[in-house]
């Protein structure tokens, strides 16, 4: 397959960045998208200019590095999976394809298709800790949880922290990691002790990194490579809504 | 009152301040809806019409306990309330969320936003302009051709003759109703009342309550323009 590509350039994050067009040619369709990447920036290199820089690490789509828009879709085309498990013959030969980074100023752009999103990391350090009792192994089935519980806790436990919720979001809201952090420990028993102050701690912790807030579209639901629920997200509003209310909230802020 | 302050300045309290408000208006809007099917209630030609003599009992709702216009002026200013309080949270989420997002995207392709969650903002700004002008049409008779205090047959009748302004009224009732269809489904989101129970029943209820109320508002303009609703 011969392919047009359109990636943005962009050689530091002050700098102004803009579209580039490449040819891509001699495309497998049995290639990983970033496998089309890698052979694009093989040509690219030895023309003497810098590579497209993009983040890459398990390439099996569980560590959520491989974050970029692909024709204006996070992760690209196919639903459920990240750009990394994305393979070519989901593209057709002679089609144009736009390659541009997650876009929120809380994500600012390192290099071209890189962006820092520690913004995300600072989201979770925000919901603190949770109080267990350390020391020998607890007993097996010791603390009685139930089936649906324990499985809306894994599903939201799924979280690979990608960022592609705050990509698709008109908003640029990470409502759905921050409720999807947060449930995935207030679904199960361990999370009870400290589960309002999470709430309220993370809900402020993403409020002050500048991200957008949810207006309900759903668009973070579908660009999610794990198809986590945006139920999460009324979880957290009620989560939160409860730690407000309560005073647990301007308690947590020492107000 | 602090904690409700507290509450209100983070993106999920702002949100929530406009669900309740948002809810009020809702309720605000069936009520409307309602009375004003009074104009198709028949009339025997005796005393005042059951449109006016609605009117007449809205406006001494409470008398003589609560002062006379007591309680609609009550009501009034509580609705002035939610509508203050709807639209400043909704200025200040817009402007957090374009704040988030400064540099668009070169090429955007939007999945699954429904017609009526992209209109939500300029919805607002619509349904706000026909409310002052629905106000100064039908309630202080400024822009009314024909406008007697108390008549308020009379003056529907008189004022949907011009197919222009029916035109206004039935955009301005579809852009409300729209604007409530994502609004109701959002509700139960905002207020952590999502859950699969509720799931099932989420969309239908926002496509009836707002469809209702679509046909409910509709009927009494392109009655009169039909010459169902006539002078008396």
């Amino acid at each position: 397959m011969n392919l047009t590509l359109h990636v943005w350039r962009q050689p530091s994050p002050r700098a102004k960045g803009d579209f580039r067009t490449y040819e891509a040619a001699g495309i497998s369709p049995t290639m990983s998208f970033l496998d089309m990447l890698d052979l694009v920036n093989e040509r690219i290199t030895q023309e003497g200019e810098e590579p497209i820089a993009f983040e890459h690490d398990c390439r099996e789509g569980i560590c959520g590095s491989c974050g970029m828009m692909i024709n204006g879709v996070a992760h690209g085309p196919q639903k459920l999976i990240t750009a990394c498990q994305l393979h070519m013959r989901s593209f057709s030969d002679g089609d144009e394809i736009w390659i541009e980074p997650f876009r929120a100023d809380s994500f600012p752009v390192m290099k071209d298709l890189v962006v820092d999103r520690a913004a995300l990391d600072r989201v979770i350090e925000a919901g603190g800790y949770i109080s267990v009792r350390t020391g020998s192994a607890p007993d097996a089935n010791a603390v009685p949880i139930p089936k649906p519980h324990a499985d809306r806790a894994f599903d939201a436990a799924a979280c690979i922290g990608c960022g592609a919720c705050v990509a698709a979001c008109p908003n640029a809201s990470a409502m759905l990691f921050t409720a999807a952090k947060a449930a995935h420990l207030s679904y199960l028993p361990q999370g009870q002790t400290e589960r309002y102050e999470r709430a309220a701690g993370m809900v402020t912790a993403h409020d002050e990194e500048g991200f957008g807030n949810c207006t309900n579209h759903g668009a973070c639901q579908e660009a999610c490579p794990k198809g986590i629920s945006v139920e999460y997200i009324s979880r957290l509003n009620r989560d939160f809504l409860r730690a407000s209310l309560s005073g647990i909230a301007a308690a947590g802020r020492g107000d | 009152m602090r904690r409700v302050m507290t509450l209100y300045e983070s993106s999920i309290g702002k949100k929530v301040a406009m669900a309740v408000s948002g809810l009020l208006l809702v309720g605000f809007v069936v009520g409307h809806m309602l009375g004003n099917l009074k104009a198709f209630q028949p009339w025997d030609g005796v005393g005042m019409h059951p449109l006016d003599a609605y009117g007449e009992y809205l406006r001494t709702l409470g008398y003589p306990v609560l002062p006379e216009y007591g309680l609609l002026w009550g009501v009034r200013l509580a609705l002035l309330l939610a509508i203050g309080v709807h639209i400043t949270a909704a200025f200040q989420l817009w402007r957090q969320s374009r704040s988030a997002r400064s540099s668009s995207y070169g090429k955007a392709r939007p999945q699954v936003f429904s017609y009526a969650s992209r209109t939500m903002r300029w919805g607002g700004v619509i349904i706000l302009f026909f409310v002052v002008y629905h106000l100064l049409h039908m309630t202080a008779g400024t822009v009314h051709p024909d406008f007697e205090y108390g008549a308020v047959y009379q003056n529907l009748v008189a004022g949907f003759q011009s197919p222009l302004i029916v035109a206004v009224y039935l955009i301005a009732v579809g852009a409300l109703s729209l604007h409530l269809y994502h609004g109701i489904w959002s509700v139960f989101a905002t207020l952590g009342a999502q859950n699969p129970k509720v799931e099932r029943w989420r969309r239908p209820v926002a496509a009836l309550v707002s469809g209702g109320l679509f046909v409910g508002y509709a009927a009494v303009p392109l009655a009169v323009l039909a010459g169902i609703l006539g002078p008396l």
